[in-house]
């Protein structure tokens, strides 16, 4: 079960990203050129289901599976890498329509030049591992 | 069983994916899909050359654990739980596609015209996606989050950052999808 119930999680993402389509080049698409409420929608519920939960468990102090407590993390403060970092991704999640999730998703269900995808994007992961005490956060 | 096989409606889906982020919380983690390119970089041995790769990669196995799950769930989705309805888009975006070239999708998840078995013998097509997953992982990875980490999680838990990473994916993606894509195709 340790093993078991990340795989399960997984499955269930993987079936869910595919079958509301958030896996498709078409509907990335289609929800930068406002044409559809669908892939905002699926955030938009994503997160009010987040904030909910994430509220509880912070009220309740509910602990984690092995009884521990639950620590949230909290993301580094700044502004440039998260704008700068961010339009760069915008931009490779516009072209090639996945995020790094999808990319994992459309490999495993068969649409192999998404390989493509996954070698450019571990390259730019180390172009930044290679920069980043050269670049500003 | 049709609503099994016809497109999740978001609402669906998006409590769903609410539910598998807080699955991972629950189980003491957290939900984030391009720390695994981190991994697997440092998987490689480059943490002796590069300081950013230099952590033990082990403590992240579950995550592989999950990228191999939704991969299978990828296949069975795909391969047992299609129908012809499904990606029915907006009939206006067809129309602004078949202008670039690029086919109307009829039950197909991805364009031929980009991930068709053609783009192997077409070097601008392999360079498109090469370029597409540079831009992903340098800048998931100088925002320290992808749509996972920073759109879901980070929103979730009304951090300030994820919000400014939102904004830049959203800044990004409008500039592909208005200006760079026409010219692209």
């Amino acid at each position: 079960m340790n093993v078991l119930k990340y795989f399960l999680v997984g499955f269930l993402f993987g079936i869910v990203l595919t079958k509301s389509e958030a896996v498709s080049w078409y509907r990335i698409y289609e929800m930068f050129q406002f044409q559809s409420f669908h892939m905002y929608g699926i955030i938009g519920i994503a997160v009010a289901t987040g904030i909910v939960g994430i509220q509880v468990i912070k009220r309740k102090n509910i602990r984690d599976i092995n009884g521990l407590p639950i620590e949230i993390l909290e993301k580094p403060l700044g502004s440039f890498r998260y704008l700068i970092g961010g339009i760069s991704f915008g931009l490779g999640w516009a072209l090639v329509g996945s995020c790094p999730g999808p990319i994992f998703i459309l490999i495993g269900a068969g649409f192999f030049p998404v390989i493509i995808v996954l070698i450019g994007a571990l390259i730019g992961t180390m172009i930044y591992g290679a920069l980043k005490n050269k670049l500003p956060h | 069983m049709d609503v099994i096989f016809q497109t999740w409606p978001w609402y669906v889906s998006g409590f769903l994916i609410g539910v598998v982020m807080l699955l991972l919380i629950y189980f003491g983690k957290n939900f984030g899909m391009s720390t695994n390119l981190q991994s697997l970089c440092a998987m490689t041995g480059l943490g002796k050359r590069i300081e950013y790769f230099d952590f033990d990669w082990r403590a992240n196995r579950w995550n592989f654990v999950v990228v191999l799950g939704a991969m299978a769930g990828g296949f069975v989705a795909v391969h047992f739980m299609g129908d012809p309805s499904n990606v029915t888009i907006n009939p206006k975006t067809i129309v602004q596609l078949s202008q670039m070239g690029i086919e109307a999708p009829n039950g197909k998840l991805m364009p031929s015209a980009l991930f068709g078995d053609q783009i192997w013998q077409s070097p601008k097509s392999i360079l498109i996606l090469l370029i597409g997953g540079v831009l992903i992982g340098f800048g998931t990875r100088y925002a320290g989050g992808c749509t996972s980490g920073h759109a879901i999680s980070g929103l979730s838990n009304l951090q300030l950052p994820s919000l400014k990473a939102v904004i830049g994916f959203f800044i990004g993606g409008l500039i592909m999808a208005h200006f760079l894509l026409p010219l692209i195709f």
